[in-house]
């Protein structure tokens, strides 16, 4: 019942018209971002953060603006996987299975309508998952010392390559990577400054906002301008809206199952929003087995992957908010940005800041119902957009980041810093190196040393306080898990991804 | 003669009057060393705000953020790029002088600017948990004294950092010896440094008392002492200072003004008065009120030593603990 009055305050903040009005725009903006082929949530967030610095937002319109980015994008991506046949961010790979089948039977209107309610069905399932879990996990956390907060972020690195990771040296490189830079600035626990080099700048260390900005957004318009510079893609035809009220009954059960798997798949570490529609359209198949015609445009197979990922979306917000550990690339990006705003995510953030906390869960209610309103009756709109060259859409996101980044330190040498690491940025991602992991460990690094530290002065130099209670043991033993399984249990997994998406058809 | 000393008098009155006139025109620049929404923000944007109210300036005060290296960006660049600019000061605090004391703005000392004045102070506390078996500052000072181990501190600040030197200044005023040793947790900030002590990781908090509010209103966090001269106004009033109870102990984290050295006596005047003037004002009382700051502003011509002190008392401290060599 606490909750409930929790979410009722929350509901107050979200609803004001302020905040609406910044919901609104996010779901746009994030179902734009979701649709164009290439740029995912992760990117997405991370462009849209220096707006929240240009526009000298408050901390909850913020939050509030990016989650609703977050939400958008994982609704946006299925549109360019139906229309397409190319997945407009990966979690939105397995739609295209049987979206793009549809699509092709002329039934466009419908498969885009059905994966809207399902999006919308199985973010419902996830956002009413964490607000029943998230309170209770943060109470949980309050036990945490710093031995079992050091196995905690032991356990996010473990993972950090994910089942779906493709190659593991890659993620330790990226991470590593992360790590270095983290050290750089002054270390709180010996009150040394390291890897400054006399540099004034450095002192505080590097700024993880513009370490993200740099290397998502900056490295992306490199990116843009190296390959999609062209004319935008020519107008898909639609066809008409035939989806009828009986269809859409018929694939609840899908639905539930679909969100519920795709939360829990969201809430684990390493696992992600990929893995969570890859299980529920797999459990689906399984499930229906003969009875469904998956691959050829079965309503279900559309349904299943996209209640996935957007359950999973939720879910993935529960270790951030409760724990500080993202579970995936797009809550680093949030987690940043929260840290950034001076608010410390972990138990203390649901009674110090539960304004922002319940504010952002219910914009995520909210912001839900804004994205299906958006999805159905305007999605012709998105489809238009999808054709507008990006061309014109360049120069405006490059002058966001370099307005953003400036009034958050009116520092011309935060820019010139940003551009360095959008070309690193850019250089890492040609050489297929992953970026959240870099992003994860210019996190986690710095709190995993603090915490070691902590731990070690508490026991007097002991090693042994590390796992010394069943809680860090438990920790230790599932990271060890984390480590092992996937070399182990994804290839496997990945074998059977890729099947899946041979035995769907190849776009003509 | 008669015509020398009329002269004289005249070129005095004359200087005396330009004295008294001079005031800055135009816009009048607040520099903030740090990003919007923190202290030295809050600090340039507030007394900017009662200013223009009261009229002390003719035009506007404008603040300008610079953030970098603690405060040191905005030192370095005051020091070389704008010394003899009589429309600027820069907010400063305990943090900036703990800095200037540890030589971390390399190159430079105290000496390098002129220092204008305090507008008010968040004194430090020494606080535990409701459930702590210390009940005044003395028990928790003995137990340090017998074992310097025995205690475990937390604070938002790095190592060295203000939160950390107001534990040393304590246990140096009650006697203790081996200050290295007293074991220190560093967190990011002072919430979280209080969620452990409240939860029972660690002995002790050490901040200001303008963080503890929330978990002292709450009951959960019992402060031992206070770092002030007299007791508190307010609700603050039932905590005992450290001076009370035989421990004399000071760590008033003030909020002040430097502003550029080769600025000429009178603009110097003008500044420190315009910060009497404006630390009398009920409007400034009515922001210090409703900001948590308690009443601290050492008088005209005090604060420049006030400074220099500070800065050498917390140089020795850290030479104590080791880290500066």
């Amino acid at each position: 019942m606490e909750t409930l009055g929790f979410l009722m305050d929350g509901f107050a903040v979200a609803l004001t018209p302020y905040n609406l009005m910044f919901a609104l725009f996010g779901a746009f903006v994030g179902t734009l971002i979701g649709c164009l082929p290439g740029l995912g949530p992760a990117n997405g967030v991370a462009i849209l953060i220096p707006l929240a610095f240009t526009l000298g937002l408050p901390p909850e319109t913020a939050m509030i603006l990016l989650t609703s980015v977050y939400a958008g994008a994982m609704y946006g991506g299925r549109i360019s996987s139906i229309l397409l046949n190319i997945p407009g961010d990966e979690p939105a790979m397995m739609t295209c299975l049987d979206g793009y089948p549809m699509a092709k039977k002329g039934r466009a209107a419908d498969a885009l309508a059905i994966s809207a309610i399902a999006s919308f069905a199985g973010s419902l399932i996830g956002t009413l998952g964490l607000i029943m879990l998230a309170p209770v996990l943060a109470r949980f956390a309050l036990t945490f010392g710093p031995a079992e907060y050091f196995a905690l972020f032991l356990l996010a690195f473990a993972t950090l390559g994910g089942i779906t990771g493709k190659n593991p040296m890659k993620t330790v490189i990226a991470a590593a990577l992360g790590i270095m830079i983290s050290t750089v600035g002054i270390d709180i626990s010996t009150g040394t400054q390291r890897y400054t080099g006399g540099v004034l700048e450095l002192y505080e260390g590097i700024d993880f906002i513009l370490a993200i900005v740099g290397l998502f957004a900056i490295s992306e318009l490199l990116f843009f301008v190296e390959a999609r510079m062209g004319k935008g893609r020519s107008k898909v035809n639609m066809g008409k809206l035939t989806l009828t009220f009986k269809e859409i009954v018929s694939t609840i059960p899908t639905q539930l199952r679909g969100g519920v798997l795709g939360f829990i798949a969201g809430v684990l570490p390493g696992a992600g929003a990929s893995l969570g529609s890859f299980i529920s359209y797999t459990l689906e198949k399984s499930v229906l087995g003969k009875k469904g015609r998956f691959g050829e445009g079965d309503i279900r197979g559309v349904v299943a992957p996209e209640a996935g990922n957007n359950g999973a979306a939720s879910g993935a917000l529960v270790p951030m908010l409760t724990l500080g550990v993202p579970g995936s690339g797009t809550t680093a990006v949030l987690l940043a940005m929260l840290i950034s705003l001076n608010i410390t995510p972990g138990p203390l953030m649901f009674t110090q800041n539960a304004d922002i906390v319940w504010g952002v869960i219910a914009a995520l209610l909210i912001g839900n119902v804004l994205l299906l309103i958006l999805n159905i009756p305007m999605i012709g709109v998105f489809v238009r957009l999808l054709s507008v060259p990006p061309m014109y859409l360049l120069p405006i996101v490059t002058m966001v980041a370099f307005v953003g980044i400036y009034s958050i330190s009116h520092s011309t040498f935060d820019l010139y810093f940003m551009i360095l690491f959008g070309v690193g940025g850019y250089v890492l991602r040609k050489l297929e190196i992953p970026l959240v992991p870099i992003i994860l460990g210019l996190l986690l690094g710095p709190e995993m040393e603090k915490n070691l530290g902590h731990a070690l002065i508490l026991s007097d130099g002991d090693w042994t306080t590390l796992w010394s209670s069943p809680l860090s043991i438990g920790l230790w033993l599932v990271a060890g898990l984390g480590l092992v399984l996937p070399t182990l249990v994804g290839p496997i997994l990945r074998r059977r991804m890729r099947n899946a998406i041979k035995e769907g058809p190849v776009s003509d | 003669m008669f015509f020398k000393t009329t002269i004289a008098f005249a070129a005095a009155a004359a200087f005396s009057m330009s004295a008294m006139a001079w005031e800055p025109s135009g816009k009048v620049e607040c520099l903030a060393p740090a990003d919007p929404g923190g202290g030295w923000d809050f600090t340039c944007r507030s007394v900017g705000k009662v200013m223009q109210e009261l009229d002390l300036v003719s035009g506007s005060v404008q603040t300008v953020n610079m953030a970098g290296a603690g405060g040191g960006v905005a030192y370095a660049h005051t020091v070389s790029k704008r010394k003899n600019d009589d429309k600027l000061i820069v907010a400063a605090s305990t943090a900036t002088t703990t800095r200037l004391a540890q030589k971390q703005f390399p190159g430079m000392d105290a000496s390098m600017v002129k220092w204008v004045g305090a507008l008010g102070a968040d004194y430090g506390i020494i606080a535990v948990s409701k459930n702590s078996k210390y009940e005044n500052l003395n028990q928790l000072m003995d137990a340090v004294k017998e074992n310097p181990r025995s205690v475990k501190f937390a604070g938002g600040s790095a190592r060295g950092g203000w939160d950390h030197l107001k534990v040393l200044i304590a246990a140096k005023a009650a006697g203790a010896e081996k200050l290295p040793s007293i074991p220190y947790l560093s967190y990011n900030n002072g919430g979280e440094a209080m969620t452990q002590v409240v939860g029972g990781q660690v002995d002790a908090f050490t901040g200001d008392v303008s963080e503890a509010t929330g978990f002292m209103e709450s009951g959960d966090l019992r402060v031992l002492a206070v770092l002030s001269e007299e007791r508190l106004p307010g609700k603050f009033g039932d905590i005992p200072t450290a001076r009370e109870q035989g421990i004399d102990a000071l760590g008033p984290n003030w909020r002040g003004f430097y502003m550029p050295k080769d600025t000429s006596a009178e603009a110097q005047q003008y500044w420190v008065d315009a910060v009497d003037t404006l630390y009398a004002s009920d409007e400034w009382k009515a922001v210090m009120k409703n900001n948590g700051l308690i009443s601290f502003h050492p008088k005209a011509g005090e604060f420049e030593s006030f400074v220099t002190n500070q800065v050498q008392d917390i140089e020795t401290l850290s030479r104590e603990i080791g880290l500066l060599k």
